[in-house]
């Protein structure tokens, strides 16, 4: 962060202090962190990539903001906590950032955090009968055996107040009346892509109300971070998004190397690059081919797998994987490309360039494909940077926010692309921006590929990986957004909290805003454009 | 009358592994003995069953999309007849429970199950639905499918190749071609059974796995 606007901030906010530990940030104390946010989002922060829960200990709980002002690229780190550990409670920011409310209600669900004014304090991942709250360093796993009573879906919640006493209180809310109709899709459905459960009540066809519960494969990653070394948790970021598999574990390798002060060679760079594109266009390619199936076309379905197989061969000759390729490593890669690497990858560039024609004959021109997808599910730009929704989402309402134009990271600084942008936000453009994106990756690729710097493919590293204290970020481009990873170090070998910031639960934050108001089938059209994830949304 | 070994068409019968387990099969039904004409029926609805085997679309994570991948064009599942994915759990014969199973979608995929017609098989498909896989250790993973349904196949792998499942799915049709059908898998229950069944709310009552009951936990 530059001086300039840490100077601005500590005269704002006196009560501010700055630490350097890693990427630095400020601690707030919580009777003041709204006022600062209010002014920080008034001062043109209006992106918050992230916002992490957190048990401090001693220290108490407390949650961590990344913020990011669209319109200059600043960013500030910002922390608040209470010393409280019974009944921890801090001021809610999800009337400033959208993003914020399914954020808040997951640190409710980790750490027992109340956020007053927050409209619905439910838990986000577990089951509402879980005893306890899971990440907190105190937690006891035996309190919850495995339940298999049906759960009963309530329909009301609650929020927490304040009183001017200084009392908290608890308001219950309704979320669904007793005489609306109320249908539920999921938790499996082919058309959710994974377990992902809505409710949605209907007024004849037309959505209404749209309730979204997660958590039906949230896995608990974050905290068996947290007891595993630095190389184990590599193992783990794969299985996240496994359509991003190479670019998550790339996202936790660059947070490492970055709390290491690790250089990584140029040839490393120029190959996790090239994968991760490779990678992007296998994501992309299954993006293409399960809308079209759940659109009813399944032919291009067959077309689109048939494609993504010559994309899982390349991938396969050199990491041995198809999905989960486990392939990065701290201060490199696993090994060396395969010698037929650079032949096979040029050849797939030109069969994929006519293909991508082929797709466009038998389907964007369709006639019904047009009609389903021009003009529903709108997402307006504001909305998008509230929501946090990034990657094709995010461009495809006209938001610039490719992680790799702001902030290059591998050899992104060294190749020329454009990032595809549209301004509609409609369905039809957000499948769009993918498919241009393919041709992107293709032309990234096509400029590194024969210019593979010679070298080692992995840095020298102690047997036992320590990062000095400190908490660090780090994000890159995935398939369907920002993916980053946060990590708190005690200068341990183990980290003292990982987080992933997961770049489908904005997607399924936005989803209430953009299909309010559609037909129930447009749901699903707006589902598969939004193209997200479940096990990334849940971790 | 003699009952004959499993035959899959492109694969030899002592290329698969695991054939004692068969053969113990086989054995079995040939020291119980069978009529003529009710083991010529079943050997005929054999055929038909075990080359028409239409599973569920059920799907977590990772295995998923290998399995989307199973059915796709290189691997193609049709040229042993799986090819009619049914999203509804009535339709279907066989549950290919693919990706981790948590405690939250424990309940759910249990009554997936219980809506399935018999005949219906299991089988646990990766590391996670056959012991928890890499997340053996979390809170909220349950460690192995068998611990909540009756499994008939494991696919290891994590995730398992296209060629992996195919080869699981083939070692299925080996197993429904010596199960007999009438009076054996085709489990029928008399109309007073089943309208005890319905009766009874499954799902509220105590048994060994839902010891919980319906208890509230305020907070």
């Amino acid at each position: 962060m530059n001086n300039n606007l840490q100077a601005k901030i500590t005269a704002w906010e006196p009560a501010a202090v700055w630490s350097d530990k890693g990427d630095g940030m400020f601690t707030v104390p919580a009777e003041r962190f709204r006022d600062l946010a209010v002014r920080l989002r008034g001062e043109g922060f209006d992106f918050l990539r992230s916002l992490t829960g957190m048990d401090w200990g001693e220290e108490g709980f407390g949650v961590v903001y990344h913020l990011e002002s669209t319109a200059t690229g600043e960013n500030v780190v910002l922390r608040t906590l209470t010393p409280e550990r019974e009944n921890p409670v801090l001021p809610s920011v999800c009337d400033l950032w959208k993003t914020a409310e399914l954020n808040e209600r997951e640190a409710f669900d980790f750490f027992g955090i109340r956020f007053l004014n927050h409209p619905d304090m439910r838990r986000l991942f577990l089951r509402d009968d879980w005893v306890g709250y899971p990440l907190r360093k105190d937690y006891d796993p035996s309190l919850n055996p495995l339940r298999m009573s049906n759960e009963v879906a309530k329909d009301s919640t609650a929020s927490f107040e304040l009183m001017p006493d200084g009392s908290v209180i608890r308001k219950r809310s309704v979320l669904f009346e007793e005489e609306e109709y109320v249908i539920n899709i999921g938790p499996q459905h082919p058309a959710t892509h994974g377990v992902l459960r809505f409710r949605v009540s209907l007024e004849g066809e037309i959505i209404r109300k749209l309730d979204a519960h997660c958590g039906y494969i949230h896995r608990g990653i974050e905290k068996m971070c947290e007891e595993l070394t630095y190389p184990q948790t590599l193992a783990l970021t794969d299985r996240l998004d496994y359509l991003g598999a190479a670019q998550n574990r790339h996202a936790l390798c660059m947070c490492i190397e970055k709390g290491l002060g690790v250089e990584v060679p140029e040839r490393v760079q120029y190959i996790r690059t090239i994968m991760d594109e490779l990678q992007r266009i296998d994501s992309h390619l299954l993006f293409f081919s399960c809308l079209c199936m759940d659109m009813g076309a399944l032919t291009a379905f067959f077309y689109g797998f048939r494609d993504r197989e010559k994309v899982l061969d390349i991938l396969e000759q050199t990491t041995g994987g198809r999905l989960i390729q486990t392939y990065n490593t701290i201060g490199g890669v696993q090994a060396d490309i395969h010698p037929d690497f650079v032949r096979k990858t040029k050849e797939f560039i030109a069969y994929m360039r006519p293909k991508l024609r082929e797709y466009h004959e038998v389907f964007t021109g369709n006639i019904i494909a047009q009609e389903r997808l021009k003009g529903t599910g709108v997402l307006t730009r504001e909305d998008a940077v509230s929501f946090g929704a990034t990657g094709g989402t995010g461009r495809a309402s006209g938001w610039a926010c490719d992680v790799r134009k702001r902030h290059p990271y591998a050899a992104y600084d060294k190749v020329q692309f454009d990032e595809v942008l549209f301004t509609e936000g409609d369905c039809f453009a957000r499948y769009m921006v993918r498919m241009r994106e393919i041709e992107q990756s293709l032309h990234i690729i096509e400029q590194l590929i024969d210019n593979i710097p010679e070298g080692a493919c992995q840095v020298k590293m102690k047997p036992v990986i320590r990062i000095p204290e400190g908490s660090y970020y780090a994000a890159v481009e995935g398939s369907r957004g920002e993916f980053g990873v946060f990590l708190e170090s005690r200068g341990d070998k183990y980290p003292y909290r990982m987080k992933f910031r997961s770049t489908g639960l904005p997607l399924v934050a936005c989803l209430e805003t953009i299909a309010r108001g559609t037909k129930i089938a447009d749901l699903i059209a707006i589902g598969g454009t939004l193209d997200y994830v479940v096990p990334d949304i849940d971790r | 009358m003699e009952v004959r070994k499993p035959r899959i068409k492109s694969m030899k019968y002592e290329d698969f592994n695991d054939n004692e387990y068969i053969e113990s099969m086989i054995r079995e039904l040939r020291e119980n003995g069978t009529n003529v004409v009710v083991g010529c029926l079943d050997e005929v609805i054999e055929q038909g069953r075990s080359n028409s085997l239409w599973p569920l679309t059920f799907a977590t994570s990772c295995c998923g999309i290998e399995f989307m991948a199973v059915g796709a064009a290189r691997y193609d599942f049709a040229r042993f007849g799986f090819e009619v994915a049914r999203a509804s759990p009535r339709q279907a014969d066989f549950i290919m429970v693919a990706g981790t199973i948590t405690h939250k979608m424990a309940p759910v995929l249990k009554r997936l199950y219980d809506q399935m017609a018999d005949p219906k098989y299991v089988i646990a498909t990766g590391g996670c639905a056959i012991s928890g896989g890499p997340f053996r250790k979390s809170y909220h993973v349950v460690d192995g499918v068998d611990k909540i349904l009756p499994v008939d196949v494991y696919i290891p792998g994590c995730p398992p190749r296209p060629e992996a499942m195919l080869y699981g799915l083939m070692q299925l049709q080996r197993k429904v071609k010596v199960q007999r059908f009438f009076g054996g898998v085709n489990r029928q229950i008399g109309k007073e059974e089943y309208e005890e069944l319905l009766r009874r709310d499954l799902t509220s009552e105590k048994n060994e796995l839902n010891v919980e009951g319906e208890s509230n936990h305020e907070q």
